[in-house]
């Protein structure tokens, strides 16, 4: 019955192109970049599409991925596909893929050679599923920073920690002073990914992928691991005042100085930037949290539904050349706070921060991500799992790790 | 001529038939059909996409080790006390009062039933704001001097799910008041008048005579107010969203974040089938007393 349903829809877009005027191509973009930032980024990549004579139509889904993605995955399942969606590469649409809704890219990937600009080569082997490659990445996001400001630090009269460590210790007089020490906001993903951070950094890379690669919940149950959960219960203490839900909203807290520090992707400094803060001045930031210097190659990526219109179908191709343009990337980029997928690319305008994540890039010292190392429903149960032990200070250590264990050893 | 009869029954009243065809094969298609494969698929290990690799009863194993269905499930339990107890009595009350012919019934009336005209989503947000302890009531007694006044239920995870209740009831008992009031009219005035004779007090007549008269009143009630608590969904979105942490999630909040955010739809068949067993629970009774009972009379 949904094939029938497919093929009325893909009747119906036919027959209504048929009417309209055949000159410039309108392509559907799906994406839930909606903040300050990701907005104005977002802006630059249209720019620079409706250059090639075709229209981006703007179709921004508010309210994180979380929202947005049900939404994209039932209009691609339900036959109402859009021209081009985001997604963050990786696993989230994996069985999109093996069920044949997404389009192949593999010639014009072979054409225009991404294998040879595509940087770190990781990146594209997300996009690759059965040696195929189904999706362009746009950007490099990386979770492991701690973004401080200076003037909560300034106010409470205590230096600008240089780690993690550091920064508990200055917790205490951060309170005094009426300052939240860790923004942490409400929305489960972020309690989850902060532990995910501190897993890389106070645990460190092996131990990192030891848990979530090797799926070993021998380990996750371990010593080891315990330190990690003796760093989440010090966040859990820094973070118990934070009364917001969204991460932007978190970051403004930190922009405006009632926080001391967030645990947040780079995508934060998108706010940082419209708010018209200068790094290394207003704000700080430590990749790694100061104690393990590495960068996640997490980040998002285009993926193009399966269309049967063959002017659209040829707009998509002109998409994917457009994103992975030189000039789009470093617009692009520059916006949105991220790191641009190919390193043939001018930054020169890149900013402090921007510059160490480039440094770190450029040493070769990167993880994969949870997007690419777990399937969703295991990210699921570890966000009900971190976004409960924020919220419930008398639960102990030893049950969440406990019930982390579990999701490990279930985990697919 | 028995043969002759039957063309008879089947076609006796063909236009009121032939007019509930669409009805009864949306019921067969939708409801039933819907059902049947939901409950089918709860058996398998499907994923994004539904496919049929049965996996027993794994998915119900996991799902009752599953802390936040737990939380749900007593959350559910809590909130659903609440709101049977309190709108049945606040509700009824309510009508008890407005049946004493006062003046301005109609008024008090309408102002009574308004929130209901409100969606869940609405009313969730108005009380999120009311109950937010920056902007809401505990600022408003604060800035009146009680500086050390506390109330902030959406915020504090023992208590959240009162907060949620809160703005439920608020929302609900309008309704139930009408019903009753409904009901309350249905009575004859004679028994008032016979109560009176017999020196009967009035508490007594509501308690021994009135409510006993109103059965089938009070039982359809609790059936709309029974479907209301087990679908409970929006309201929390729009208060809490499920936090702080998880404390305020409900079962049908985790089918949606199973189904779609975890995409895995096995698991989010298994939490909506053990929903549809707890609305059975409730309506088989039901359907038993009201139907059942008429047939041995």
């Amino acid at each position: 019955m949904r094939y029938k349903f497919l093929t009325a829809a893909f009747a119906a877009t036919v027959a209504l192109n048929f009417a309209g005027p055949a000159a410039a191509t309108d392509l559907e973009v799906t994406h839930w970049w909606t903040s300050g930032g990701e907005a104005a980024a977002v802006a630059e990549l249209a720019k620079a599409f409706d250059a090639t004579g075709n229209h981006w139509v703007d179709g921004a889904i508010a309210g994180s991925g979380g929202t947005a993605r049900p939404i994209m995955i039932s209009r691609i399942t339900g036959g109402d596909p859009m021209g081009a969606t985001q997604f963050n590469h990786g696993r989230q649409a994996e069985e999109l893929v093996q069920a044949g809704l997404m389009r192949d890219l593999t010639d014009i990937a072979t054409k225009d050679k991404w294998t040879e600009i595509v940087r770190p080569k990781s990146l594209l082997d997300s996009c690759t599923i059965d040696g195929k490659i189904y999706c362009v990445p746009v950007n490099i996001h990386s979770w492991q920073w701690l973004w401080l400001s200076s003037e909560a630090f300034q106010k409470a009269g205590v230096p600008m920690p240089k780690d993690w460590n550091e920064f508990v210790a200055a917790a205490p007089a951060l309170e005094k002073a009426g300052i939240i020490p860790l923004a942490v906001g409400g929305q489960p993903w972020q309690a989850s990914g902060a532990f995910d951070v501190l897993l890389a950094a106070v645990g460190g890379t092996d131990a990192f992928l030891k848990v979530y690669k090797e799926k070993d919940a021998k380990f996750a149950g371990g010593p080891e691991i315990a330190k990690v959960f003796k760093a989440a219960d010090d966040a859990r203490k820094m973070a118990k005042n934070t009364n917001v839900q969204d991460w932007n909203q978190a970051t403004n807290l930190v922009i405006t100085g009632k926080a001391g520090g967030q645990i947040m992707g780079d995508w934060a400094q998108g706010e940082f930037q419209v708010a018209g803060k200068t790094a290394g001045k207003d704000y700080a930031c430590l990749p790694g949290l100061g104690l393990n210097e590495v960068i996640a190659t997490g980040g998002d990526a285009f993926y193009f539904p399966l269309l049967k219109d063959a002017d659209k179908s040829k707009a998509q191709e002109v998409l994917a050349e457009t994103l992975l343009d030189p000039k789009t990337q470093v617009a692009f980029n520059l916006k949105k706070g991220s790191l641009p997928v190919r390193g043939d690319v001018d930054l020169n305008t890149a900013n402090d921060c921007m510059k160490k994540g480039l440094a770190i890039l450029a040493k070769g010292a990167v993880i994969p991500w949870t997007d690419q190392l777990l399937s969703q429903d295991s990210q699921k149960q570890k966000e009900d799992l971190f976004s409960e032990f924020f919220a419930k200070p008398d639960m102990t250590l030893e049950e969440a790790q406990k019930r982390f264990a579990d999701i490990i050893a279930s985990a697919d | 001529m028995s043969n002759s009869e039957r063309p008879n029954q089947l076609f006796r009243n063909l236009n009121a038939k032939i007019a509930s065809i669409p009805m009864i094969l949306t019921a067969l298609v939708v409801f039933v059909g819907g059902t049947a494969w939901t409950v089918l698929y709860s058996f398998t290990n499907s994923k994004l996409l539904p496919r049929l690799s049965f996996v027993g009863l794994d998915q119900y194993h996991r799902l009752w080790s599953t802390s936040r269905w737990l939380v749900s499930i007593e959350n559910l339990l809590i909130y659903g006390a609440i709101s049977l107890v309190f709108s049945l009595v606040i509700g009824f009350l309510l009508a008890a009062l407005l049946d004493q012919k006062i003046r301005f019934e109609d008024t008090f009336r309408t102002i009574f039933l308004y929130p209901f005209a409100l969606s869940f989503i609405v009313t969730g947000l108005v009380w999120q704001w009311l109950l937010n302890p920056d902007f809401g009531v505990q600022r408003v007694v604060r800035d009146l001097g009680w500086t050390s006044f506390s109330f902030d239920p959406l915020y504090n995870s023992s208590i959240v799910i009162y907060g949620i209740s809160i703005a439920a009831l608020w929302q609900g008992t309008g309704l139930i008041m009408c019903l009753m009031l409904a009901g309350l009219r249905g009575i004859d005035e004679d028994i008032w008048k016979a109560a009176r004779v017999d020196g009967i007090p009035a508490w007594k007549t509501y308690l021994f005579i009135i409510i006993p008269m109103m059965r089938p009143v009070f039982i359809t009630t609790l059936v709309i107010i029974a479907a209301g608590i087990v679908k409970v969904y929006d309201l929390v979105v729009a208060q809490t969203s499920g936090g702080p942490g998880i404390a305020s999630e409900v079962p049908a909040k985790y089918v949606y974040d199973y189904m779609f955010f975890a995409q895995n739809l096995g698991q989010g068949f298994a939490a909506s089938t053990m929903m549809l067993l707890s609305v059975v629970i409730v309506i088989v009774p039901w359907a038993y007393l009201e139907f059942g009972g008429k047939k041995r009379g």
